[in-house]
């Protein structure tokens, strides 16, 4: 097959939540050859697997479908391929649901493939036995000692089955947990015929695909410099135009809000960053700082010189687990004397709870009085002290049920039992909701069998 | 030297780290970046962001972006959905170490573009 020289990937989700907006005008308004979507977090995770154990039918990112839906005549009339990890815990059931989507909206023929093997929650206890300790790479524990409340764990697989996929003709790619980069990284993998020791390419993709994979972030959402973002309601999302050769163009649509500058890229660059030398991906290592930005056409910044190195022996995983109960409530209060009055409202929280016997540490409470620099703590900052209104936000934690849900009892009251002035009660009485712990592991490849589907609609 | 905000010479963007967040810095010129590296070590950003993170803070050097990247390891309150707090994923703790008031060389001052 002869590679093309230049491949438009964009990405149209930065996370399960995103606007809905960026999908279809990514369709819309510009060409782009792939469409990729970022649905899954380690929360996500979790909340999917409970839900896949009460019903068989679900367990995947269920916006995907309805954006499939909307966005079906884009991309079957201009052959857009769409990568996403929409599967979650369940991609064959996304799958059903997405052919079932674009049978019904008449668009027959479409090939839809799955990857699968990231999920490896069925296989813990036998992978535990063959000696995997699967240790929290935080605090150095096994797995073993909260193995019982263990609610998800997914292998972060790299880019080469989403690439298998596209090779074999699907123009839609449904993934579990895969690491986000790898959205990106997969198509241009197939595109060009990258190799898996094609280090420096690898590594470029990597880069690229985590530059876009929090979607508006790096065309001027999050952007230090804000006022200088014009139409930020129509911000246009970001595109990759890349090169065989591993060098990349990150742009957006012509027309579109946002800006797309070495500093913006550099925003993005950072975030979530971690050695920036030394990034660790599943399938090269990636070094930030070998990138070199350089400003070509409006909107258009040059990415060049990536370098990466050899992947590790091992993948991480992401293991969710049962970790407590927390409930959380707020009220607001009004001046005069707003903080002063949001103040004895905490206090009269726990001393009524102290009364019914029901305490908690420090380290189990949380009180803020929003509008009163809650967000930035302990730094100096202008009119903290007087303000002329305050968000009580008030809230506890720990393994009690029972007194989690107690404490929801002692919010609401204040309004007529407290001070002056408190209102904004419309969310009701707390309740106790699950703490879903994260347990980031590793654990060597050879042991995780990845597996490429292909159906069609 | 006049005292101004680390926002008149940086930029900055956080996010979360598992139980604790990353700031980076983009210092805004090559002048900028050497008196950073110098003036804004661990120990000054630990002691600015005190009420906001309990842990340790490690710092890494990307001179090629003229980054510093900091690392603040008991940030979030638990961190996911273990936190209480209203910024459980340490959004805006860029915005936070921005606030710093440094004494900047007037020569580092005028080497910063107007913008870009």
């Amino acid at each position: 097959m002869a590679h093309k020289d230049k491949v438009l990937v964009a990405n149209g989700q930065g996370f399960w939540g995103d606007s809905l907006l960026g999908p279809i005008r990514l369709c819309r308004e510009g060409p782009i050859d792939y469409l990729t979507l970022d649905y899954l977090a380690e929360v996500t995770m979790s909340i999917l697997q409970k839900q896949f154990l009460r019903d068989p039918k679900v367990g995947f990112a269920t916006d995907f479908v309805r954006m499939i839906e909307r966005t079906a005549p884009e991309l079957v009339g201009k052959g857009i391929k769409v990568v996403a990890n929409a599967g979650g815990v369940n991609p064959m059931a996304c799958k059903d649901a997405t052919i079932a989507a674009l049978r019904s909206r008449g668009f027959g023929g479409v090939k839809v493939a799955v990857v699968e093997g990231d999920n490896i929650y069925g296989q813990l206890d036998e992978l535990l036995a063959a000696g995997e300790q699967l240790k929290n790479m935080d605090s150095g524990a096994p797995l073993a000692s909260v193995r019982a409340r263990v609610s998800s764990a997914n292998v972060y697989l790299g880019a080469f089955p989403t690439a298998e996929a596209l090779d074999r003709g699907a123009q839609i790619v449904i993934t579990g947990r895969g690491t986000d980069p790898g959205l990106v990284l997969g198509p241009l993998i197939h595109e060009f015929g990258w190799k898996r020791d094609e280090y420096d390419k690898l590594a470029a993709g990597t880069i690229a695909g985590h530059i876009v994979e929090c979607g508006a972030q790096c065309t001027g959402g999050n952007y230090v410099d804000w006022r200088a973002v014009e139409n930020m309601a129509l911000i246009g999302y970001p595109i990759v135009e890349a090169a065989p050769d591993g060098t990349f163009v990150v742009t957006k649509h012509a027309g579109t809000g946002g800006l797309v500058t070495p500093r913006s890229i550099l925003h993005q660059l950072v975030y979530e960053m971690g050695d920036p030398r030394n990034y660790i991906g599943p399938d090269c290592t990636a070094d930030f700082t070998s990138i070199r930005m350089e400003q070509v056409g409006p909107d258009r910044v040059r990415c060049s010189g990536a370098r990466g190195g050899a992947p590790t022996p091992t993948y991480k995983v992401s293991i969710s687990y049962q970790d407590g109960w927390k409930a959380l409530g707020q009220l607001t209060i009004s001046g005069p004397d707003a903080l002063d009055k949001a103040k004895l409202c905490a206090e009269i929280v726990w001393r009524r709870l102290a009364y019914d016997g029901v305490t908690f540490s420090d380290d189990q409470k949380l009180v803020e009085f929003v509008g009163a620099n809650v967000c930035h703590a302990g730094i100096d900052v202008p009119h903290a002290s007087d303000p002329s209104e305050v968000v009580l936000r008030i809230g506890v934690k720990g393994a009690d049920k029972a007194k989690i849900d107690r404490f929801g009892y002692e919010l609401v009251p204040l309004v007529t039992s407290g001070p002056p002035g408190v209102t904004g009660f419309a969310g009701g009485r707390p309740h106790a909701t699950e703490i879903i712990g994260f347990w980031p592991a590793l654990m060597k490849k050879d042991r995780v069998a990845t597996k490429v589907s292909l159906f069609e609609s | 030297m006049p005292l101004v905000p680390l926002s008149k010479i940086a930029d900055a963007r956080s996010g979360d780290k598992g139980e604790g967040s990353n700031v980076g810095v983009m210092a805004r010129s090559a002048a900028a970046y050497a008196f950073l590296k110098d003036k804004l070590t661990p120990d000054v950003v630990r002691a600015h962001m005190h009420a906001i993170n309990r842990g340790t803070v490690v710092r890494y050097e990307a001179d090629g972006l003229a980054v510093l990247n900091f690392i603040l390891a008991d940030s979030l309150g638990g961190g996911g959905s273990a936190s209480l707090r209203t910024d459980a994923q340490g959004k805006t703790h860029g915005l936070a170490l921005l606030r710093l008031v440094l004494d900047v060389p007037q020569s580092v001052l005028d080497s910063i573009p107007r913008s870009s």
